[in-house]
């Protein structure tokens, strides 16, 4: 699906003034240069509620021209709510082609996922983030965490990754899993599954992060290193996910659970709406798909 | 012989700020030298600054006037005008004091309170374990009490306690403030036998001791201390 | 047994103003190595504000605090960069405070609180903090099963035992005290007390202690302070100050107590 919009607003392109964009174009490129690093920004009031993605949104309408295709996913999907009504934001104010083809985004705004096709140099993916501080819930004080990043003085972080293990025997942390940038800063990936943190390392892909109620915006830049932390005897490991998708049978992806009927039938899936699409378009058939296929 | 204790003219009086600055004198002029392998005995009536000489000597308390040396392996020290860390070390090294009363510490058993005063001087845990074995048996006290808290023992065996404590360091000065008070004859003898070692391992001490009897057989010499009584202000 | 001739801590005219009000004035004393000081007073006496100062807590209005670190150099401790004051107070350095919330994370588990100093200087490996912690937890005398709870359910004086523990893990040479037996029943303090000795002269700490109580301050420290209205007013070693107080007020202070 390609589709181009023409601008019918009475809106600036992109509805934010320039010279908001200006200001979170300056903020991105110190995000950029410091890796890692949160940058505050003027966030600017936007025409949807704060945990709707404003903050990505505003990192969009920075960089967005006529000449990008975006693509919009909340939880891996093109078609939710939140994606579509982004999405249709776009097209309406800045007349951008939009996709839902990973490989044909030139700017891709998610809400979690990480695309399971592998970004390309040249696309720029924009992550709406709820908290961007890492160490928030650890200790609450602004100027406190503040030090704490100045002075990378990261052991508390550890001591909540110890409390896990103590307490549930492994790392129980599945989402927003803490990572140190370019060996750096700490950074939330909020809220990412850990599931997608390795596709972050060393990505050819532009990372942007923005936080529209807490005013921030940090980045990852191309081919930098994104490392999760973790203990010697307790390393690092992404979720496991014992079966195939039921729809189009890739296997190492991430699955969502879908609630077949009220006798308890229920299918994994996959998250990625496009990835899963592309393949069973290939003829990948999975397990239900095949059934139902056979059945008629 | 050289001496290793030199007093000389050394005065005390305490002033009693909390009943309107009176002064209370307490010893005056007071000059003393002990020699190694000699015990000197403190005689005269109590309250005539006896114990306070001691306490002055051990650098509990404070002198107005007059130097105090006391001669460490590396050398003198004068305790009148000596900095706190040099008393502390001092009394590590060179400077025992041996009183009737124990300042019980909870949870430490006898024998470990004794192995640690020797410990503190440095000398190492099974020399120390040995020599504390052998002093607790020398005064008697019962085995099946060695590896007890002092804090429930009779006052006779916390006092025995005490005294292996202030004996098993090898201190070159002893201080001795009425070890034997309240002790049963068997007990005053193995204390009378401590003191003659100390001798002969050349250790200067400087006594006070009630019982005649014992006074008489350790002392060197008695120094009647009423001829230091201080001239009232 | 050798004493270091270079003290560990060296203090000089410290003075701390607040507003027109004296806090502390023109303080100077050396510390040396594996000594305890005692600073004793009553509220008010001033011997916090001075805790406070010499633990880069505060800023002083006047003096200096040299520290000699552990490679042997005495630094100013207020010339220190951020970054250098703060790795000195997590592994040189101890505080207990009188407040065990103060000193602790009440919600981390008593394993975590003891680890979080060993991980912020680099330890990632997860069963090795734990022994440690383990350890730790023994020599404070909490029971080991109760390594995942979190302070809030302990009691008192296992809050300070545990914040004596995750304090002293990274073997520091010098630990500041602000009443640490304070608010503590009198069983309790006599065994956190006792402790506190035996951890002292088997580490070879160097203690400042601050203080209200003769008895501990008698118990635990080689020297005392005694600080009335912002100044010291006599110091020395304890038993001497305690046994033959030349000031009226240190009269005062010591006929104050029962038996001390």
């Amino acid at each position: 699906m390609s589709t181009t919009a023409t601008a019918t607003t009475p809106y600036n392109y992109a509805y934010l003034d320039e010279q908001t964009k200006r200001m979170i174009r300056r903020a991105i490129l110190k995000a950029i240069a410091i890796p890692g690093y949160q940058v505050p920004f003027a966030s600017r009031e936007m025409p949807m509620p704060y945990g709707w993605g404003t903050g990505g949104v505003q990192v969009t309408a920075s960089i967005i021209g006529p000449t990008d295709t975006l693509k919009v996913i909340d939880q891996g999907s093109d078609d939710t709510t939140n994606a579509v009504s982004i999405r249709k934001f776009f097209q309406k104010t800045a007349a951008v082609a939009v996709t839902t083809s990973t490989s044909a985004a030139t700017i891709i705004q998610t809400r979690h996922r990480i695309p399971e096709t592998p970004l390309t140099a040249g696309q720029v993916l924009v992550f709406q983030v709820p908290t961007p501080e890492p160490l928030r819930f650890l200790e609450p004080r602004e100027t406190e965490t503040r030090k704490m990043h100045a002075l990378a003085e990261y052991g508390l972080m550890h001591v909540k990754l110890y409390e896990d293990i103590a307490k549930h025997g492994r790392i129980a942390k599945t989402y927003d899993y803490p990572t140190m940038v370019a060996g750096r800063y700490l950074m939330a990936p909020s809220p990412t599954p850990k599931f997608d943190n390795p596709k972050m390392h060393r990505s050819p892909a532009l990372q942007l992060f923005g936080a529209g109620r807490e005013k921030r915006i940090y980045a990852v830049p191309p081919h930098t290193d994104v490392v999760s932390l973790d203990f010697d005897d307790y390393p690092f490991e992404v979720n496991k996910f014992d079966r195939p998708c039921a729809l189009c049978g890739a296997e190492n992806v991430y699955l969502d659970e879908v609630i077949l009927d009220d006798r308890g039938g229920r299918m994994f899936v996959c998250s990625d709406t496009d990835h899963c699409e592309t393949r069973r378009a290939e003829g990948h058939r999975g397990e239900i798909l095949g059934q139902e296929e056979t059945r008629a | 012989m050289a001496p290793r204790v030199e007093i000389d003219g050394v005065s005390k009086s305490f002033v009693m700020h909390l009943q309107g600055g009176k002064q209370l004198p307490v010893v005056g002029n007071v000059s003393l030298d002990v020699s190694a392998g000699e015990c000197v005995v403190l005689g005269g009536p109590s309250g005539a600054g006896k114990s306070s000489i001691l306490k002055m000597i051990y650098g509990n308390y404070r002198v107005d006037s007059g130097h105090i040396l006391v001669h460490a392996a590396d050398g003198p020290v004068d305790v009148a005008s000596a900095s706190p860390r040099e008393i502390i070390r001092l009394r590590r090294q060179s400077l025992g004091y041996v009183s009737q009363f124990l300042r019980a510490i909870p949870r430490v058993s006898a024998l470990d309170l004794i192995v640690a005063a020797a410990r503190e001087q440095g000398i190492e845990e099974e020399r120390a374990t040995k020599r504390a074995k052998s002093l607790l048996e020398r005064l008697n006290v019962p085995e099946r009490l060695w590896s007890l808290p002092p804090a429930t023992f009779s006052g006779g065996e916390q006092q025995r306690v005490n005294i292996a404590r202030g004996f098993v360091a090898d201190h070159r000065v002893l201080l001795l403030d009425e070890p034997t008070a309240s002790l049963d004859a068997v007990n005053r003898a193995a204390v009378v036998e401590l003191v003659f070692d100390k001798k002969r391992h050349g250790v200067a001490m400087i006594g006070i001791f009630h019982d005649e009897d014992v006074r008489e057989r350790v002392a060197d010499r008695i120094v009647d201390v009423t001829r230091f009584a201080a001239k009232a202000a | 047994m050798t004493i270091d001739d270079q003290p560990l801590l060296s203090a000089r005219g410290i003075s701390k103003m607040y507003g027109q009000h004296v806090g502390c004035t023109d303080v100077s004393f050396d510390l040396f190595a594996g000594e305890v000081l005692a600073v004793v007073g009553e509220s008010g006496s001033g011997k916090s504000t001075l805790l406070s100062v010499l633990s880069t807590r505060l800023e002083p209005t006047g003096g200096a605090v040299s520290y000699r670190m552990r490679d042997g150099t005495m630094r100013d401790v207020f010339a220190l960069n951020e970054a250098e004051r703060r790795l000195l107070m997590r592994t040189d350095w101890g505080f207990v405070h009188q407040d065990a919330r103060e000193g602790l994370r009440m919600g981390i588990s008593a394993g975590g609180n003891v680890g979080e100093r060993l991980m912020a200087v680099g330890s990632r490996h997860y069963g090795e903090i734990r022994s440690t912690a383990l350890d730790w937890l023994g020599r404070v005398e909490i029971d080991l099963t109760r390594v995942d709870d979190a302070p809030k359910t302990f009691s008192g004086g296992m809050r300070q035992r545990l914040q004596i523990a995750r304090n002293l893990v990274t073997q520091p040479r010098l630990v500041f005290m602000d009443e640490p037996t304070g608010g503590l029943d009198v069983s309790v303090q006599a065994r956190l007390l006792d402790l506190l000795r035996g951890l002292v002269a088997d580490l070879g700490l160097a203690v400042i202690i601050v203080t209200h109580d003769l008895a501990v301050a008698r118990l635990l420290s080689h020297r005392i302070m005694v600080m009335r209205a912002g100044r010291v007013i006599e110091t020395g070693l304890t038993d001497q100050v305690l046994d033959d107080p030349r000031e009226p007020y240190t009269q005062l202070l010591v006929s104050s107590v029962l038996q001390v």
